[in-house]
């Protein structure tokens, strides 16, 4: 039976299962002297049951699907005769693989050998048992989990408790889920940047001033070995970040003390959809921007007035990165602001400060340590951004501070390393994966330093 | 009496109106609408005011929160405001020093004067106004910052000092005169928020005198403080009315019998009686206000 279909017929049997175990209990009050005799309502016993039928045979289905494969491909490989099962890694690998296309009908059977096709007819075999056992096994769980509920069922059982138990586990398991998702993230990324890190030593990659990954074919081509040192990308993400920090922050900073402080409301109603409209267009569209609108009108300018400008300057990504991020500097500052009690505000006007003073005086340094909290968090937002600097940052891996010309960035190279038909054996491949691991840590060191800082500063007011 | 029973939230409110209308026989105050055939009982009047208000109206948006109210505040007296949740006592207290005008929905009609100057006219500063009239307010508001910086606030705001010799000074002396300066002297680098409830209300008071104000507005300022703290507030009040005037909003009757010279009762937006404070708590000649010192109300 197909997995969806067992999941169809696991949820008719928990409904089926949260009558039952309604009823049940019903039936059990009304002989111990009616519905007031049960220590729950009966829906609680009807929750109950409907959750032992399909939780467990959902646990199990799940850990099945996850290991039917690697199961089955065992089974295949233990009855292979010994002489297969000596060949060499690669050479068995491929020849697996033959016999699973084959298996799977993706390829007929001609360049097969007798082997292949037995294994690949056990193959057939052994996955369609496997199927029925599933099936059967997860109906066994499923029907055996209901009855063993509708047996504890009893007047004086908390069923109530027992619920809400369940519901403690399973939203536990949602949060935990969430956890190992980003530590197989966190795992996928780090394996291959060993894998990296075996054929570049880590101190040329973390100290290395010069970025060209190519690697040659052959071992006799021009250029035969790439270097791979990340200072240039580092600089070239934190000089860009840097022009968009330079705009995003006094606009953001800015607007959310004119919304938050002067404007009327009618204008504020106003404004701030318009500039959360920002927040909502494509990076991509942005990109378009960058590319089209402002680099060229930057190098135009830069040219009239004598300046070489790159076609494709840091200038160009960072501002375009800067009004991406004006409505999240500016709607968390907002927050932060308005966050400011009230009580503070009245103090300084009553003292007769101008609303000026006490912005500057009393809201700003009351506020900061929240306002840098969110300017972090731009920050690694900027460091992350990808599409705006490959389609407006350029290529070139040069060691620069100057942002009219192009530079490169982390995110910009993992795109460039990882897009087309790639060996995943090449050093050049393998870069961006450990690229991928040091804009993680810039990333989350960023991150977790920002939200110490909110956290100091929340206390403040409690 | 239960004067303590008379609370702070809006319950309270509800019932002294429903009270109201049931008990002052004769008179609707509730559906007297035209400001005209009302007229406050007692002595609104002084002969010597500091500040005085004439057929004051304040709306908040369509509300009608102050009607026609007429009292005059006189030079070193402290008077002291009290009545029901939702009276509009601590409305009027705001529209001395225009604290008001931070409300956008909020319209002040009528006549305040300070020393007989106009305080609504268009060229009025409400920078200089409110350094002359200061304010403390219900909950204690010290600023994150430390205790000397607190009081030193408003000096620096309004260029009071022009040495760090005399900025010292005046935060000694404010510090001293709210009667909080032997208990800080040695911590004030260290933050006012740390300070106890009543020391944090000590030092807001010390904070508004900094500026030398004429006149404090103190907005309920013991209803946030414990009965010792409120008690060392009340006396800093008698003292304090040496030098400034001040009006007080005040929840406790008893407060207000211990600290001022003049009461006045407010009731649904209207000044119902003004008299000495003695007088008002002894024999009051208004209906309402025997009902609310009697505890009839909440």
């Amino acid at each position: 039976m197909p997995t969806t279909t067992l999941v169809l017929v696991l949820a008719t049997l928990a409904v089926a299962g949260f009558y039952l175990g309604r009823n049940r209990s019903l039936a059990l009050a009304s002989g111990a002297g009616g519905p007031q005799s049960l220590h729950s309502l009966p829906k609680h016993y009807g929750y109950m049951a409907a959750a032992w039928v399909a939780l467990p045979a959902l646990l199990l289905l799940l850990l099945w699907t996850g290991l039917e494969s690697s199961l089955l491909n065992e089974m295949v490989l233990a009855q292979l005769p010994a002489s297969v099962r000596q060949m060499g890694a690669d050479e068995l690998s491929l020849y697996f693989n033959q016999l699973l296309s084959y298996a799977h009908g993706a390829i007929d059977a001609s360049g097969l050998d007798e082997t292949q096709l037995a294994a690949a007819q056990y193959y057939t075999e052994a996955a369609s048992r496997l199927a029925v056992l599933k099936t059967a096994l997860v109906f066994l769980v499923g029907l055996g989990g209901g009855a063993l509920a509708l047996r504890k069922i009893a007047p004086a059982f908390r069923a109530r408790n027992h619920v809400e138990g369940i519901i403690t586990a399973t939203l536990f398991a949602c949060s935990f889920l969430a956890v190992l998702t980003t530590l197989g993230i966190v795992l996928s990324v780090l394996f291959q940047a060993v894998q990296f890190f075996q054929i570049i030593p880590l101190s040329d990659f973390l100290f290395g001033l010069e970025w060209s990954p190519q690697m040659a074919i052959r071992a006799d081509q021009v250029g035969a070995s790439g270097s791979f040192g990340f200072i240039p990308l580092l600089l070239g993400t934190l000089l860009i970040s840097a022009v968009a920090m330079v705009i995003a922050v006094p606009v953001g900073l800015l607007s959310a003390i004119y919304l938050s402080e002067y404007a009327s409301r009618r204008f504020r109603a106003v404004t701030k959809p318009v500039l959360e409209i920002l927040a909502g267009v494509p990076t991509v569209v942005y990109g378009f921007f960058a590319a089209l609108t402002v680099a060229p009108f930057i190098r135009d300018v830069g040219e009239s007035i004598g300046l070489t400008v790159a076609s494709e300057s840091a200038l160009a990504a960072g501002t375009v990165m800067g009004i991406m991020i004006i409505p999240f500097v500016m709607s968390l500052s907002d927050d932060i602001i308005n966050a400011v009690p009230d009580s503070l505000r009245e103090a300084s006007l009553g003292m007769g400060a101008t609303m000026n003073e006490t912005i500057r005086k009393v809201l700003l340094p009351a506020a900061l340590p929240g306002i840098v909290g969110g300017i972090l968090l731009a920050v690694s937002r900027a460091i992350g951004e990808t599409m705006i600097v490959v389609m407006a940052a350029g290529l070139s891996a040069k060691l620069t501070a100057n942002p009219l010309e192009a530079v490169t960035t982390i995110t910009v190279q993992i795109v460039t390393l990882l897009v087309g038909d790639q060996e995943f054996d090449s050093p050049k491949t393998l870069a961006a994966f450990a690229l991928g691991l040091v804009l993680f840590f810039v990333t989350l060191l960023l991150n977790v330093v920002a939200l110490y800082v909110v956290r100091r500063y929340r206390e403040q007011y409690d | 009496m239960s004067a303590v029973s008379v609370t702070a939230n809006g319950t309270g409110a509800v019932d002294a109106q429903a009270a109201a209308g049931e008990e002052s026989a004769g008179f609707d105050i509730e559906h007297a609408e035209a400001t005209e055939d009302f007229e406050t009982t007692g002595t609104p009047f002084v002969d010597n005011p500091k500040m005085s208000a004439r057929n004051v109206n304040v709306y908040y948006g369509e509300k009608h929160a102050i009607m026609n109210v007429s009292l005059d505040i006189g030079q070193n007296e402290v008077i002291a405001m009290i009545g029901p949740s939702g009276c509009g006592k601590s409305t009027f207290l705001r529209t001395l020093n225009r604290m008001n005008d931070i409300i956008p929905i909020c319209r002040v009609e009528g006549n305040i004067t300070l020393d007989e100057e106009d305080i609504y006219t268009s060229g009025q500063d409400t920078v200089l106004l409110r350094a002359r009239v200061g304010m403390v307010f219900q909950k204690p508001n010290p600023f994150p910052k430390s205790i000397y910086e607190n009081v030193a606030y408003g000096a620096r705001i309004h260029g009071l000092a022009q040495s760090k010799a005399e900025m010292d000074e005046i935060v000694e002396n404010s510090l001293r005169r709210a009667s909080l300066f032997d208990e800080v002297k040695d911590n004030l680098d260290k933050p006012g928020t740390g300070l106890s409830g009543g020391q944090q209300q000590r030092l807001c008071i010390a904070r508004a005198i900094a500026v030398s104000p004429e006149v404090i507005l103190m907005d309920e300022p013991c209803s946030a403080l414990d009965p010792i703290a409120t008690a060392r507030i009340e006396e800093l009040i008698d003292e304090l009315k040496e030098k400034f005037t001040i009006a007080i909003v005040t929840h406790s009757m008893q407060q207000a019998a211990r600290v001022s010279q003049r009461t006045a009762y407010f009731h649904l937006g209207r000044l119902i009686e003004v008299g000495e404070t003695k007088d008002v708590f002894t024999m009051p000649r208004h209906q309402l206000t025997e009902n609310y010192i009697t505890g009839r109300f909440g």
